[in-house]
């Protein structure tokens, strides 16, 4: 699943855009959420992968999810852009609202979805037969967004920090760059479509310590504009980069918080247990 | 331990050096602690005894204690930058940081009771050093209590020495009171009150170190602190 690209397929040419696609929200009620999850269950066959989950991410804020191999962190973020729909035996159970609209109410067409919640994955994954500019491009030619490329690839790069590094060699091949500019070029690649919530799943794992900071210092920046929630194996990189911390164990929400609160003084047993390196 | 991960809770830390590391931490801090109680006693006692011998023990102690103080803070040192402990182990290594300043304090104070001793008992006593004695078995105690919550990592104790404190300052306005009428009944008394009251002055601010240490394990074992409460009401 890691390998798979963040733009899965073709969009059918009568969809609403996702900017159009009416939220279900009542007029005149106030959500201070961005992504709001309610009572989310996702299981593979008869695993419960996630179970009873509840949370809201707040607009421009980063939220980490951290937890032990197999707490289901990962399987949660991905269900916040339905990409348990192209996996055979998943199915997922609850609401996922982004601005009140509900993300497996019928009609919701996944494709656009995706544009409103990207996605970076673990690995770095830019298209191996594209050239950096045709990456970043490649969201708005697969979903047919007109205007001008050239400009909204310089932007995107620009705000995914990797413009001086790459702006000599935009028809060099995405794969000819190292494992970092690689993460950012996907970074760039999914902010290009315009998105507002992005989704990352260790991002900078693959990645050494230097490059590492550029993600997170990246991270800081994109919150200006995007609600992010990442995913993320290193307690101290969730505690650099974001805002709140929601800690997950075996498929249940232990605890969300503040992440000042969460790695000073945590409410939960399994929590304390958790970021104090209690765990066999 | 298995050396697979299962990804459960344990009850220690899965990092073995680590955990020792903890450990060492609390031992040096409590080693410290003992060190500080028993320079207190023995600076009363080279006064009360008339023991300038005592008195010069205690000034050369206090190496020992300057010695634990570098330690303590290297060693927190090496735990943040290695480490990077989080939840109760961060607060317990923010918490010796603090506390071994107060207790390194506390060391000094008693060189000073000490080195006021070893002047008094070059002259004559001046009557009985009324309730001096009791002022010193106070501040010793709100010490002890002080060390004691944080070995129980109770803050129900340390709470105690927080109250505690008014007795120590009511006690020390009163024996200052006392000192005040020796020096207005005969100048002569003056330069040796003034030796008591400074004595005086320093077992109240090792009752103040106590409290510091006590609001220390507060926010150690809960998280809250305690400290300025009402420097905070002005803020919020």
């Amino acid at each position: 699943m890691s390998s798979a690209p963040a733009i899965q397929t073709m969009p059918p040419e009568n969809a609403v855009p996702a900017s159009q696609q009416q939220p279900s929200l009542a007029p005149g009620t106030e959500n201070p959420f961005k992504v709001e999850v309610k009572d989310l269950n996702v299981y593979f066959r008869a695993n419960h992968a996630i179970r009873h989950v509840s949370l809201g991410v707040k607009p421009q804020t980063v939220l980490a999810v951290i937890g032990p191999s197999g707490c289901g962190k990962s399987t949660f973020i991905r269900a916040l852009n339905r990409m348990h729909d192209l996996v055979p035996g998943a199915r997922v159970e609850g609401k996922v609202f982004v601005d009140g609209m509900d993300l497996y109410a019928r009609g919701i067409d996944p494709v656009l979805l995706r544009r409103r919640v990207g996605m970076v994955f673990q690995r770095p994954n830019p298209f191996p037969t594209m050239s950096i500019f045709e990456n970043v491009a490649a969201g708005l030619t697969l979903n047919g967004i007109g205007g001008n490329h050239a400009e909204i690839v310089e932007r995107c790069l620009r705000q995914s920090a990797l413009w001086d590094e790459v702006k000599d060699r935009l028809r060099h091949a995405g794969t000819s760059l190292s494992g970092g500019q690689q993460q950012r070029l996907c970074i760039a690649r999914a902010l290009a479509v315009e998105p507002e919530v992005l989704l990352m799943d260790e991002p900078a794992s693959a990645l050494d310590p230097i490059a590492t900071a550029k993600i997170e210092e990246l991270i800081h920046e994109l919150k200006e504009k995007y609600t992010i929630i990442i995913v993320t194996h290193s307690m101290q990189q969730a505690a650099r980069v974001s805002d709140n911390t929601a800690f997950f164990y075996l498929g249940e929400l232990i605890e969300i918080g503040s992440t000042a609160q969460i790695f000073t003084n945590p409410r939960e047993r399994r929590t304390e247990d958790y970021v104090t390196g209690k765990f066999g | 331990m298995s050396p697979v991960s299962s990804g459960r809770p344990t009850t220690s830390h899965t990092d073995k050096a680590f955990e020792s590391d903890l450990r060492l931490v609390r031992e040096k801090l409590l080693a410290m602690g003992a060190k500080v109680e028993e320079q207190i006693a023995k600076s009363m006692r080279s006064l009360t005894d008339r023991d300038s011998e005592l008195g010069e023990q205690v000034k050369e102690a206090d190496v020992e204690i300057n010695r634990l103080e570098v330690d303590i803070d290297e060693l927190c040192r090496k735990i943040l930058a290695l480490r990077q402990p989080a939840a109760s182990d961060l607060r317990l290594i923010t918490t010796a940081l603090k506390i071994v300043t107060d207790l390194e304090r506390i060391g000094d104070l008693a060189v000073n009771i000490a080195e006021r001793a070893m002047d008094l008992n070059q002259a004559p006593p001046l009557a009985a050093y009324v309730d001096m004695p009791r002022l010193a078995e106070l501040a010793q105690e709100q010490v002890k209590k002080a060390l004691d919550s944080f070995v129980r990592a109770d803050p129900d104790e340390a709470q105690e020495v927080l109250a505690g404190d008014d007795h120590l300052d009511d006690l020390f306005v009163k024996i200052f009171n006392e000192l005040l009428a020796f020096m207005m009944e005969d100048s002569r008394n003056i330069r040796r009150a003034t030796s008591l009251v400074s004595i005086c002055k320093h077992l109240e601010r090792i009752g103040d170190h106590a409290v510091n240490v006590a609001e220390m394990v507060i926010y150690m074992v809960r998280g809250t602190d305690v400290r300025h409460p009402r420097s905070r009401a002005v803020e919020s």
